[in-house]
């Protein structure tokens, strides 16, 4: 099954990281789209916190992000 | 704890520097002010012809390239721009109307608290109370739009022309104002203070050290990453003057600060509030303008526009205090940073 995708390439700082506690909040897993690496590391270190995990992988100059609450 | 010692060494290495450059010459408390020192620019390209703040400050030229340098190596630099440049130009045109009021930007701020000036406590209160009003325009789905990639001399663009006014600053210095007393006649040398803003250029580029973030993200995620940084450039600032023989604590005769509590609260809203909408504070907004990115560099042009209307328009504050036209551009400014704040709401899209 598909999950739902977040697309939050070029917004700024710190938009990607309240898109995706937003995201975390209705969805157990979905996908964050991001365009710059300050945001990988934000959401990443988001995901640290609320114990979710978090695979990213980099397509160009983006970057796709998997995010799942630990468990799915 | 391993994930914070970047930060953590690249606030220590700015509170020290900061010292630093005071004992070499900068203003009290200003081993480094953005908004000072773009002031100070503005001045000595007489935008603003106040005659005791005329400088063009080499620190914001390092910090720039410094950003510029580490960008490239990490091949991070990214030509992007177009989210709402109008509305970045004007907020950033606020920024430093509230900064002027209180008499420095974020940074300067801490610098002040760590030189034992009480008036920045108050100031941080206010600073506080901007972002959480920041925040909650972001809770309630604040953004001013995407940006988009765009080429390479767009990018490069204030990077290059900052550099080519150092030269001509340098080689041709007739061209330019310089101050003969007050803060714009305290400088530390050129090669020092260029050195200090390239080394804090490329640091701050690499940890994204953002003064607004800090409190900003202990709010919004807990996350206590950047706050780190703020809190080290305070720890050093407080341990460095105290070696110095600069740390006087008190309200009253601290260097280039007015004692007018209100004001103090009032001018760091704003700051703290634009700061946020604008996705970072002033040090971070020339760090981006390094990385190529044309949003942070027209809200620094904002910055630069805005303190000379400070200055030509009498907003700025003075040791004296502050001034009533400058009251006035503080209510004007937290006004029409309401309405930007109400008019960039969007409707959060669910997911696709």
């Amino acid at each position: 099954m598909s999950t739902p995708i977040i697309d939050a390439r070029g917004l700024a700082c710190p938009e990607p990281v309240v898109l995706t506690q937003q995201a975390a909040k209705k969805y157990d897993a979905f996908t964050v789209l991001v365009d710059n690496r300050t945001a990988v590391q934000n959401i990443t270190r988001f995901c640290g916190y609320q114990k979710l995990s978090v695979l990213t992988t980099q397509e160009g100059s983006e970057f796709r992000m998997e995010i799942a609450a630990k468990g799915n | 704890m391993k994930r914070f010692i970047g930060i953590i060494v690249t606030g220590g290495v700015i509170g020290a520097v900061a010292v630093l450059l005071v004992v070499l010459g900068n203003p009290g408390n200003m081993g480094f002010c953005i908004a000072c020192f773009l002031r100070d620019m503005a001045g000595a390209m007489k935008l603003q012809t106040a005659p005791v703040v005329q400088y063009f400050r080499p620190e914001i030229v390092g910090l720039v390239l410094g950003a510029l340098a580490a960008s490239l190596a990490a091949r991070e630099f990214q030509p992007r721009g177009g989210s709402s440049p109008l509305l970045r130009f004007v907020l950033g045109a606020f920024v430093m109307v509230g900064a002027l009021m209180f008499l420095g930007c974020p940074l300067r701020m801490v610098l002040r608290i760590g030189g034992g000036d009480l008036n920045a406590v108050i100031g941080l209160l206010g600073f506080s109370a901007g972002i959480l009003l920041g925040v909650l325009a972001l809770h309630k789905g604040f953004s001013l739009k995407r940006t988009y990639s765009l080429g390479y001399a767009e990018g490069a663009g204030l990077p290059v022309v900052l550099l080519l006014l150092f030269g001509a600053w340098l080689f041709v210095p007739a061209l330019f104002a310089f101050s003969k007393e007050g803060p714009g006649s305290m400088a530390a040398p050129v090669w020092a203070a260029l050195a200090a803003g390239l080394v804090v250029g490329v640091l701050a580029q690499r940890t994204r050290l953002c003064m607004v973030g800090g409190i900003r993200d202990a709010v919004l995620f807990r996350d206590f990453y950047l706050l780190c940084g703020f809190a080290a450039i305070l720890a050093v600032t407080l341990i460095g003057n105290a070696i110095a023989g600069k740390l006087v604590f008190g309200i009253e005769g601290q260097p280039i600060a007015h004692t007018d509590g209100l004001w103090n609260f009032l001018g760091m809203v704003l700051v703290g509030w634009g700061c946020v909408l604008l996705g970072g504070c002033p040090l971070r907004q020339l760090i981006l303008t390094g990385e190529g990115n044309s949003d942070s560099a027209v809200t620094v042009l904002g910055m630069i526009v805005g303190a000379a209307f400070c200055h030509n328009f009498g907003l700025a504050s003075s040791a004296e205090g502050p001034t009533f036209n400058g009251q006035v551009a503080v209510i004007i400014g937290l006004l029409i940073t309401a309405v930007i704040s109400v008019t960039n709401l969007q409707k959060r899209g669910s997911a696709t």
